[in-house]
């Protein structure tokens, strides 16, 4: 039984997908029932493995050879380690309550099947990454998800920004999984061993890589290339700098979608490959220390732009790369655990934000947090959980994210003091703008028609609110890293430091109070300092300028690029190889025909040549 | 085999016949010249003791195929061929020398001709008729069948109207 | 002088070599196709006579036969070939070789 589960759990989803093609098209209620009984069933053998699981820590292997070839033998097949099944938990579990809230929320739409047959074939992809035992399948499913996320942003391909953002996210994924690509051939290339051929599988990697490094066969220089390269993949699917640019963007989709694709899941990915690779990165301190550093300067990078965002799902997008830094963050100093931890506790929290800002979406019919207000009384059930789940992304005690935060924050104390300021930092801004979306969203005065007449959504959208509030709440409590630290070798482990935690619990505080002066009671500094402020804030806005640079960019490096190899094209290509093909055969049939006199006698002559010829060679 | 004066005097006129083939002006004078050449052929064929063909040849090509041509030179208004001179030079070089050539490779093989077996049958018409009859009996059948088809074939084409 | 060596198969193959030749050269250059056809007719005559110089010296009667049949053919050639000459003459007036290039592309 343990040992079909992974199979179940990867093909449930699948097989909904196909079934909604196949037969959904015209019914929105056997398209949800299919899509819902799918990730059911992956929930249900996610939670059998769970439970034996906590039996024993052995990880369980499975796979099924793909290609085996002399030289080239490739499989397919799963790895279920503790942090596998904490992360199929993870996606089947949110995924489920995100599919069931979209029942009510995309209740309208036309495309309500379509909607549901690209979630359930995102739901295969990313549990296709979280099960994978091995780099290629990892990677197939890696594009896979990409793909999805693409059909997903782009779900109202109508609107021309939801397609060009669609666009946006695959490209710059594109360009970060080139070097992933480049990192997995490597990894391939220099893996072989006596006796045994390359391998791309973890466990075998795992157990290899310390000999092959001792035996020099594997250089640090190469070592460092490698762990960059698939960190190349990390920047673009967890949206790192300076590939975070399409993250913002992707809030053209659906707000379910964005809960699920760009909060809870696949955005984790990358944080999750940077674990399952761990023993590859452990091997390079200085790979490490790039990842942290690159990791820290996202997480006060996008919280940075988060303070002046207008748009609801953009400030939680920023705040979802912040967070997303912090991870790396973490996994760059060594704290396994930790990011994991903060991986779990973040999706849940971070989905309930997102489900609660679709809730307000829906009443408001707007994303401007300026022309909502007042919300707290007209729609409690949102108000209370989204509370909740902000309080505990700002990470105040006793709440999950307070827990996890903390972890990570104790071991930049440890590791990295300018790290672990910069950590403490973007704390302080997370706790300031979460505090100034609440405020302006759902307390004060209605600033619209529509905030004046908002009602509470429906059953089907509250009824997952409350359910993720459960683990936003308890999430610190149900022992998740002593889960994790049983199967992990490897990594930093640190104790409970009491000042971190006073310090990052007095910042959060702090940003709290802040925003809720200068946005309830209407605190403001005097002019000057105003006026600084706005100079200030003007790079925010403008997100520093990164789109306009990418495009710049594009304009005259790539598009040049491209035209010089157009104009290769058009003359050496198209000019010289095939016109002129055409022309040499055109002038050899023009030469060869002024045989073709229509003259018998000419014929008769050319007949007593070739039969000279034939004499001639016979005769000899 | 033959007497060499006779194959040299005979020789002389074929060739100079066949010149004459070549080289005439007009197209009775070649037809005529064609005459000429039969009858040395035939000549030497008696001497080879090959009466039947000689007959034939006389009788048969000389008195049917090429008075048949004749009758065509009567009855066709040809102009008399111009010189020589007017004539493509390219296509003259190329048959002179393919015949050069060919005349150079019979002259190699010439010289591994198997040698004269002693054996002697003489070509009378009753040995040639035996062997028409018997073991050439089926090319025999096919030749009088390529000759229908030869009449079928110049009816046809000469009419005017089917 | 001639040389009064014995005529043996060497000199007859080499009479019907000649005239094969002159035969060739014939049907290569000859502009009027009724010549042609003429010379063709020297080919002709220049196999038989190698092929009853064979049959004497083999001694074998087949050389002989062949002369026949080839005679037969002859015959049926020259009267296919004659009958189209007439055609051509009626159609284009002309018997010229060169002229007639219906066939060139």
């Amino acid at each position: 039984m343990v040992a079909a589960a992974p199979w179940a759990i990867l093909f449930a989803p699948l097989a909904a997908c196909v079934g909604i093609v196949l037969f959904g098209r015209r019914s929105k209620r056997l398209s949800a029932g299919l899509a819902l009984t799918g990730m059911a069933v992956s929930l249900l053998f996610t939670v059998l493995l769970f439970l034996h699981s906590l039996h024993s820590t052995a990880p369980i292997e499975t796979s099924v050879s793909w290609v085996d070839l002399p030289g080239l033998a490739l499989e397919f097949g799963f790895l279920l380690n503790r942090p596998a099944i904490l992360m199929a938990w993870v996606v089947t579990g949110v995924g489920f309550l995100i599919f069931l809230y979209s029942v009510g929320y995309m209740a309208e739409e036309p495309g309500f099947p379509r909607y549901f047959a690209y979630l359930s074939l995102f739901a295969f992809s990313m549990l296709g990454i979280v099960l994978a035992n091995n780099f290629v399948t990892l990677f197939m499913f890696w594009e896979l998800v990409g793909a999805s996320s693409y059909l997903l942003i782009g779900y109202w391909y109508e609107k021309p920004k939801a397609a060009e953002a669609g666009k946006k996210a695959f490209l710059v994924n594109r360009i970060a999984d080139f070097g992933f690509l480049i990192g997995i051939l490597m990894v391939w290339n220099l893996s072989g061993m006596e006796g045994a051929g390359r391998t791309l599988n973890f466990l075998q990697l795992e157990e290899r890589l310390p000999h092959l490094v001792q035996a020099g066969a594997i250089g640090p220089a190469a070592l460092t290339a490698i762990a960059l390269l698939i960190f190349c993949g990390v920047l673009g699917k967890s949206a790192q700098f300076p590939l975070h640019v399409w993250l913002p963007d992707a809030m053209e989709g659906p707000t379910p979608v964005s809960a699920l694709i760009h909060a809870a899941t696949m955005v984790a990915a990358g944080v999750y490959l940077i674990g399952r690779a761990f023993f590859l990165f452990w091997l390079s301190p200085q790979a490490l220390w790039v990842v942290a550093a690159i990791g820290g300067f996202t997480a006060l990078f996008a919280a940075l732009l988060a303070l002046v965002e207008n748009d609801i799902k953009r400030v939680l997008a920023f705040s979802t790369l912040s967070q997303l830094g912090y991870m790396v963050m973490a996994l760059g100093l060594g704290g396994y655990v930790a990011g994991t931890y903060h991986l779990t506790t973040h999706a849940f929290f971070k989905a309930l934000l997102f489900l609660g800002a679709g809730s307000v979406i829906h009443a408001v019919h707007t994303n401007n947090i300026w022309e909502m207000g007042g919300l707290a009384k007209k729609m409690p059930a949102t108000t209370l959980t989204f509370l909740a789940a902000a309080l505990a992304l700002a990470g105040i005690f006793p709440l999950s994210g307070f827990w996890s935060k903390d972890e990570i924050l104790a071991i930049a104390f440890e590791r990295s003091k300018l790290l672990w300021v910069v950590g403490t930092l973007s704390a302080g801004m997370t706790a300031f703008y979460m505090g100034r979306v609440f405020c302006v969203a759902f307390l004060g005065k209605p600033r619209s028609h529509h905030a004046e007449h908002a009602h509470e959504s429906p059953r089907t959208m509250t009824l997952p609110l409350w359910i993720l509030t459960v683990p936003t709440l308890i999430g610190g409590f149900i022992g998740i890293p002593q889960y994790l630290h049983h199967a992990q070798e490897g990594g930093v482990h640190v104790e409970f430091n009491l000042l971190v935690a006073m310090v990052s619990t007095l910042t959060a505080v702090a940003g709290l109070a802040l925003a809720y002066a200068v946005y309830v009671k209407g605190f403001r500094p005097d002019a000057q300092a105003q006026e600084l402020l706005t100079r200030l804030g003007r790079p925010l806005t403008r997100k520093f300028w990164m789109d306009e640079i990418y495009g710049w960019i594009n304009r005259n490096v790539q598009q040049r690029f491209a035209d010089g190899l157009a104009l290769f094209e058009r003359f050496v290509i198209i000019r010289v190889c095939v016109n002129g093909v055409a022309k040499v055969t055109g002038l050899t049939g023009s030469l060869l025909r002024t045989a073709q006199t229509g003259k018998v006698q000419t014929y008769a002559a050319m007949l007593l040549a070739g039969l000279g010829l034939l004499l001639w060679l016979n005769l000899r | 085999m033959i007497h060499p004066l006779l194959f040299y005097t005979v020789s002389a006129l074929i060739t100079a016949s066949a010149l004459g083939v070549l080289l005439a002006r007009r197209p009775i004078y070649a037809v005529l010249s064609l005459v000429l050449v039969l009858f040395g052929l035939s000549t030497l064929f008696v001497a080879l003791h090959a009466f039947f063909v000689a007959a034939i040849q006389i009788v048969v090509y000389a008195g049917a195929v090429l008075v048949l041509f004749l009758f065509v030179v009567m009855l066709l208004d040809m102009a008399p061929e111009a010189l020589l001179r007017d004539r493509n030079k390219t296509m003259m070089g190329v048959g002179v020398l393919f015949g050069l050539f060919f005349l150079g490779q019979l002259a190699g093989v010439a010289r591994h001709l198997p040698a004269p077996s002693g054996r002697e049958i003489p070509g009378t018409t009753a040995e040639i008729g035996r062997l028409l009859f018997t073991t050439y009996a089926l090319p025999f059948e096919a030749a009088s069948l390529l000759l229908l088809v030869g009449i079928i074939g110049a009816i046809v084409l000469a009419k005017k109207k089917l | 002088m001639i040389p009064l060596t014995p005529v043996g198969l060497p000199h007859l193959i080499g009479l019907s070599g000649v005239l094969f030749t002159i035969g060739l050269v014939g049907v290569v250059t000859r502009r009027n196709i009724l010549l042609v056809l003429l010379s063709l007719e020297l080919l002709l005559n220049a196999a038989n006579l190698a092929f009853v110089a064979f049959s004497r010296a083999q001694g074998d009667l087949s050389g002989q036969i062949m002369v026949f049949f080839v005679m037969i053919v002859a015959a049926a050639e020259v009267t296919v070939g004659l009958a189209i000459t007439v055609l051509l003459s009626r159609h284009a007036g002309k018997l010229n070789a060169d002229e007639i290039r219906n066939l060139k592309w």
